[in-house]
């Protein structure tokens, strides 16, 4: 049973990426999970200085989801390569380093830093944090500016290059495209959607930042039509999540047409959670007589009829 | 440009080996690193008996064998309350007792469980043969003192939870211990003769008066403090903010080492999300969020920022 995907160059041992900002630096689960074992996992976002972050309250419940505003507290770039990749070079894990820039210029630079650190396997550009005021979704929310970050880091690197893409926008799958054609070798989607949450006998908003990000199984049907509509518009592979917390979950985005899947809030509430998505996907795969997960990518059956 | 040299503004924490982990961002206070002495385990953990204590109270046992076995004092495990999606997240406790067999191994865990929300109430509401997802240890432990320092221990409300492990610890220290605890009514005072039979002395405080002195637990630590002997003591606080804020101030004042366990909202409790942050005072002298999951719950007063903590 061949469980590889491919990313652009990269060949992924099997689908399952950790998310970014869930996963901490993957340091912190270096004793908890077998690096190793994952497909990838992508590093909490970084800048090239440091971030404080948002005060808390940082995360807030709602049904079947959380909405975060974290405000991409970091260690900034340099503190990375020297302490933590080092660690993730030691476990063997295929690290996807999530890089976010309040300009194009930095966006480059981090590219160019990280091109020359080891072991470093991709970049995924966040160009669609909902929490912080500048950097960012600026340029995931209009064409121009995805295109402008995905070709100035192009031209800083020959590492591959997912820009990860916002669900807040009308329609998301013009972005991958503008992202395809600026010479991206995949997308990721979707990132956060932009949520509040008010604590009515205070009034008062339930965090520090007002609003934040929804994750979690509440968007994961909006999630999977998204990423059906980019899988109809762009050839590049596509890693989908959101709200994936089982192996059935994940095949769901697969069908729709994601190359590998992201677990981001799920491993919150389970970090365990990737043998069993193994297990999951092997044992769906045995069942529906599928020899390469490859083969399940984009194979939803619409039936006679139905609208395309 | 290349290297354009925008460098952390602190320094760095010592290199460490893989296994530690940092505090937060900017690094460079005084925080211990905290490593995983033994990996977390995930066990489906069955209810072995409930004992109500109150209308809001109530004793969980869980037959978590590995995870008692390996628990040090003030470690906390995350629970999952729920099988399905609400609540989404676990919820962290402290570990309060270590239950052993016979023999004298550790067989179970106890949470003492306090209602305020939705998780805390499918807690208060767990019958026997119900089974619980529960991982840990988690977390940095107490540091207990060793004669001849003593150990006081003042404990608000719930905050009691971490302290019965850490008791143990003393006890088979030597060290001399006494524990504040306060509660708004005698009928909130719960488990005091686990301490007892510890040797711990006990200095009590209600807001109604109904048992021991009437008002804060400070009204009994302050009459200690004033009468203290020679002897080094070392303060462990667990319990509303105010509470160990006020502590903390007088350990200040006195001159003593002390210990705060912390009760932020977590969402991982393993470091993953920073949602759980606390401001420390760096080497720089600038306050920076640090995980109170992995760097604390536990933490060292002194460098704490009270100022926006909440809870
Ligand atoms: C390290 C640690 C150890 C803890 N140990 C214990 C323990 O031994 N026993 C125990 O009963 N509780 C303990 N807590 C607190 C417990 O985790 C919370 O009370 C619980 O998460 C609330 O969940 P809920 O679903 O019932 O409340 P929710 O429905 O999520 O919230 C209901 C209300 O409770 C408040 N609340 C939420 N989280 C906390 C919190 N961390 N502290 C205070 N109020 C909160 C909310 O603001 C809200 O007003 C501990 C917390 C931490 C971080
Ligand atoms: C606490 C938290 C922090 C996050 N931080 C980042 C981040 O730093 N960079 C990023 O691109 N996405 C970040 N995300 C978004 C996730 O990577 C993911 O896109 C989103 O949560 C949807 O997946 P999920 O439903 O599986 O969590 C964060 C999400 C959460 C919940
Ligand atoms: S609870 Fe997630 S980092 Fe502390």
């Amino acid at each position: 049973m061949d469980l590889t995907t491919r990313i652009g160059p990269l060949t992924l041992k099997n689908p399952f990426i950790a998310a970014s900002g869930c996963f901490g630096y993957g340091v912190e689960y270096a004793d908890v999970v077998d690096l190793a074992s994952l497909g990838a996992l992508v590093v909490k976002g970084l800048f090239l200085a440091p971030r404080e972050g948002h005060p808390p309250p940082r995360i807030v419940e709602t049904p079947s989801g959380m909405l975060n505003a974290i405000g991409l507290q970091g260690v900034g770039v340099h503190r990375f390569v020297e302490e933590h990749l080092p660690v993730l070079r030691g476990r063997h894990a295929v690290t996807i380093v999530n890089i976010c820039g309040s300009s194009v210029e930095e966006y480059a630079e981090l590219a160019r830093i990280l091109s020359d650190a080891e072991g470093v396997a991709a970049l995924e550009l966040n160009i669609s944090c909902p929490n912080i005021k500048a950097g960012g979704i600026q340029f995931g929310c209009s064409l121009v500016g995805t295109r402008d970050v995905v070709e100035a880091v192009r031209r800083a690197t020959r590492l591959p290059i997912i820009p990860k893409l916002t669900p807040n926008v009308t329609d998301v799958a013009s972005f991958a495209r503008a992202a395809e054609e600026a010479g991206a070798d995949a997308v990721s989607l979707v990132n956060t959607f932009l949520a509040m949450a008010i604590d009515v006998e205070t009034r008062r908003p339930k965090l520090s930042n007002v609003m934040g990000g929804l994750s979690g199984p509440a968007i994961r049907p909006i999630a999977v039509r998204m990423v059906y509509e980019c899988r109809q518009l762009v050839s590049i592979p596509i890693i989908g999540m959101g709200g994936i917390a089982s192996a059935a979950d994940a095949i769901e985005f697969m069908l729709a047409g994601a190359n590998a899947v992201q677990v981001g809030t799920a491993n919150f509430v389970d970090p365990f959670i990737w043998t069993r998505l193994v297990d999951g996907l092997r044992a769906y795969m045995a069942r529906h007589d599928v020899a390469r997960a490859a083969d399940l990518v984009g194979a939803v059956d619409l039936g006679a009829g139905a609208r395309r | 440009m290349r290297n354009l040299s925008i460098q952390p503004k602190v320094g760095h924490d010592t290199r460490a080996p893989s296994i530690l982990l940092h505090a937060g961002t900017g690094g460079g206070h005084r925080t211990r690193p905290v490593y995983w002495p033994h990996m977390p385990l995930d066990v489906g953990a069955a209810v072995i008996a409930t004992t109500r204590l109150s209308g809001d109270y109530n004793i969980l046992t869980l037959d978590a064998p590995a995870i008692a076995a390996a628990a040090a004092p003030g470690q906390f495990v995350m629970i999952r309350t729920s099988a399905g999606s609400d609540p989404l997240l676990r919820r962290p406790f402290s570990i309060f007792e270590i239950v052993r067999d016979a023999r004298g191994t550790p067989a179970a865990i106890t949470i003492l469980n306090k209602r305020v929300g939705v998780g805390t109430s499918r807690l208060a509401c767990a019958r026997e043969g119900d089974r619980f997802d529960v991982l840990g240890p988690l977390g940095r432990p107490f540091t207990p003192a060793a004669p001849p320092a003593e150990a006081w221990l003042v404990a608000g409300g719930v905050g009691l939870a971490p302290f019965a492990t850490l008791a143990e610890a003393l006890a088979s220290l030597g060290t001399s211990t006494t524990l504040f605890y306060g509660a708004r009514r005698a009928g909130e005072l719960f488990r005091t003769e686990i301490f007892e039979r510890l040797g711990v002395r006990l200095a009590l405080a209600t807001e109604d008066g109904s048992r021991g002195d009437r008002g804060l637990i400070t009204v009994p630590l302050d009459r200690a403090l004033a009468a203290r002997g020679a002897a080094p003591v070392r303060l462990y606080a667990c319990g509303p903010t105010p509470m160990m804020r006020a502590v903390a101030e007088r350990a200040a004042a006195h001159g003593l080492a002390c210990e705060v366990s912390l009760e932020q909202t977590m969402g991982c409790g393993l470091g993953g999300c920073y949602s759980c942050v606390v401001r420390v005072r760096g080497a720089d002298g600038a306050p920076h969020y640090v995980r109170s999951c992995i760097n604390g719950p536990v933490m060292d007063a002194a460098s704490l920022v009270w100022e926006g903590l909440g809870h």
